[in-house]
């Protein structure tokens, strides 16, 4: 397999874009990213999408961007993996050009949610869990993450206001990036009185859903070491894991197997320990999310997640900065998007582009994005050569 | 409408009716024919009592498409008897606040309508606060 880097990048702002289809926020974010990378037609392409049939009743969505791109003819074909579908067609891209079969891979992850009213968003989510034995229920999927954070809380003894750092970090930091959903800082006090979504959960636990989409060219890596000007940044890990679909299925629902797996992998095959992250784009889906992430990753023991935030470790500056473009909490979920956000933010931060959330020196970036309730998670280390 | 697929459900949904690991006497819910512990064939029956306890839950305030007629309701993640854990709602609480640890037993209830008047209504296990004997009240 040859090392393969990042060409050029490209994003929408995360938002209700009442005046765009799911096609135009595809043509936006990969548009952006051809003319960064100065390429007119890649050989292959794929879009990471989770909703698509239900909410925009269109699927087929690798075929659909390649023929409004202008370039029919190539390959293209949509990757879903739920939530994690952004990162799972980041791979797909990957692996086609380490591969050796393509030259150049568009990657593409994007979502368009706000067609549809609230509770049937919320239906559509579901469908990443058992719909046998878990959706009819009538569990709803924060319904699924506020089981773990409850027993999470019972079991090591945190109190909800515990995971406010967390929350409070990603809204900092989403005040200084144009694509965020949310710019608005919040407050301690304002975390603590916010409405119930699903107890313990409120809404400042949660991350907002939008309309988004965010692309990548990928290339082998001797094509971009003898170009001028910008840093470069190669692939220097990635691997996908899978746990039990359900999390009643699961032997320990407190530990992500998955992220374990996956991190372990990416690390070994990077060559570096969870010490050499510089920053770290997590899945912040909710805020239990990003103690458990945490954990799995090797930034803190077991059941000490929310310690991290609370000393300040997760913030610019501190040991292991997260979020620091407003994470899935405030630069906003657009589910099948998000792990090409977090995968494109990581380039920003290695190519120094961060203005005021930057992090000062950073060479080693992680992204890791989950698809359902930790049932499919992925992990990529990018490095700025 | 999906008639076939809460049709072929029903042994689960109204009796939890799940299976037992020939090789290592594990109980398995849902029904997977393959046992989660040792990886060997489990296709024998195993009809579980339906007590449990609470090993986590939530009140749903924001549901899906289906439930939004009966919110807030409350879900748990319950730790059967017999080993397996069970994603089902809780009903019959009255003012009992809901606890983990807390003794609970299988009922069968209305899950949702599926669709319009003329939809099917799913009925399935919910389970409630377990019914104490007289004397050990």
């Amino acid at each position: 397999m040859r090392q393969v880097a990042v060409l050029g990048i490209g994003q929408t702002k995360v938002d209700e874009h009442w005046d765009k289809a799911l096609k135009e926020l595809v043509l936006e974010a990969a548009f952006a990213a051809l003319q960064e990378a100065g390429i007119d037609r890649p050989d292959t392409l794929y879009v990471g999408n989770m909703l698509s049939p239900i909410v925009s009743g269109q699927n087929h969505l690798g075929t659909l961007a390649a023929d409004w791109l202008g370039l029919r003819g190539i390959e293209a074909a949509k990757v879903e993996a739920a939530c994690g579908s952004g990162a799972a067609a980041f791979r797909a891209g990957l692996m086609a050009v380490a591969s050796g079969e393509a030259d150049s891979a568009l990657v593409i992850g994007a979502e368009k949610m706000s067609d549809r009213a609230g509770h049937d968003v919320t239906a559509a989510l579901a469908t990443a869990a058992d719909a046998d034995y878990e959706v009819d229920q009538g569990v709803s999927f924060v319904g699924l993450n506020a089981l773990v954070m409850r027993r999470y809380m019972h079991e090591y003894g945190w109190k909800h206001v515990d995971f406010a750092p967390f929350s409070i970090n990603a809204h900092a930091n989403a005040l200084h990036n144009p694509f965020a959903r949310l710019h608005e800082a919040i407050t301690l006090e304002k975390f603590e009185k916010s409405s119930m979504v699903a107890t313990p959960i409120n809404l400042l636990d949660a991350s907002p859903t939008g309309d988004g989409a965010a692309a990548m060219i990928l290339v082998p890596a001797e094509r971009v070491y003898s170009l001028p000007g910008r840093r470069k940044i190669i692939v220097a890990g990635s691997a996908s894991a899978t746990d039990r679909l359900a999390i009643h299925s699961r032997s320990d629902p407190l530990w992500l197997t998955a992220a374990y797996a996956s991190a372990q992998k990416a690390y070994q095959m990077a060559g570096i320990s969870p010490a050499e992250v510089d920053v770290f784009e997590l899945h912040d889906a909710f805020s239990i999310m990003t103690a458990l992430s945490l954990e799995a990753c090797g930034f803190a023991e077991r059941g000490q997640g929310p310690r991290l935030g609370l000393e300040g470790a997760t913030a610019i500056g501190g040991k292991i900065p997260v979020c620091t473009r407003g994470g899935l909490k405030a630069r906003g979920h657009p589910v099948g998007a998000t792990g090409m956000y977090q995968l494109v933010e990581v380039v920003q931060q290695l190519r120094g582009e961060c203005g005021k959330t930057q992090v000062e020196g950073a060479r080693i970036g992680l992204a890791q994005n989950i698809g359902g309730s930790g049932a499919t998670i992925l992990t990529h280390v990018l490095q700025a050569v | 409408m999906e008639i076939s697929r809460h049709w072929r459900l029903k042994q689960q949904r109204y009796a939890l009716v799940g299976e037992v690991c020939p090789h290592c006497d594990v109980k398995i819910f849902p029904p997977r024919d393959v046992c989660p512990v040792c990886g060997g064939e489990a296709k024998t029956t195993f009809a579980f009592s339906g007590k449990g306890e609470v090993f986590s839950y939530t009140t749903i305030y924001e549901a899906p498409t289906g439930y939004d007629q009966t919110v807030p309701y409350t879900i748990a993640l319950v730790k059967l008897d017999e080993g397996p854990m069970i994603t089902a709602q809780l009903t019959d609480l009255g003012e009992q606040p809901v606890e983990i640890g807390m003794p609970v037993e299988m009922v069968t209830r209305k899950l949702r309508n599926d669709g319009d008047e003329r939809g099917v209504i799913v009925y399935g296990y919910k389970f409630r606060p377990a019914w104490k004997m007289p004397s050990q009240a």
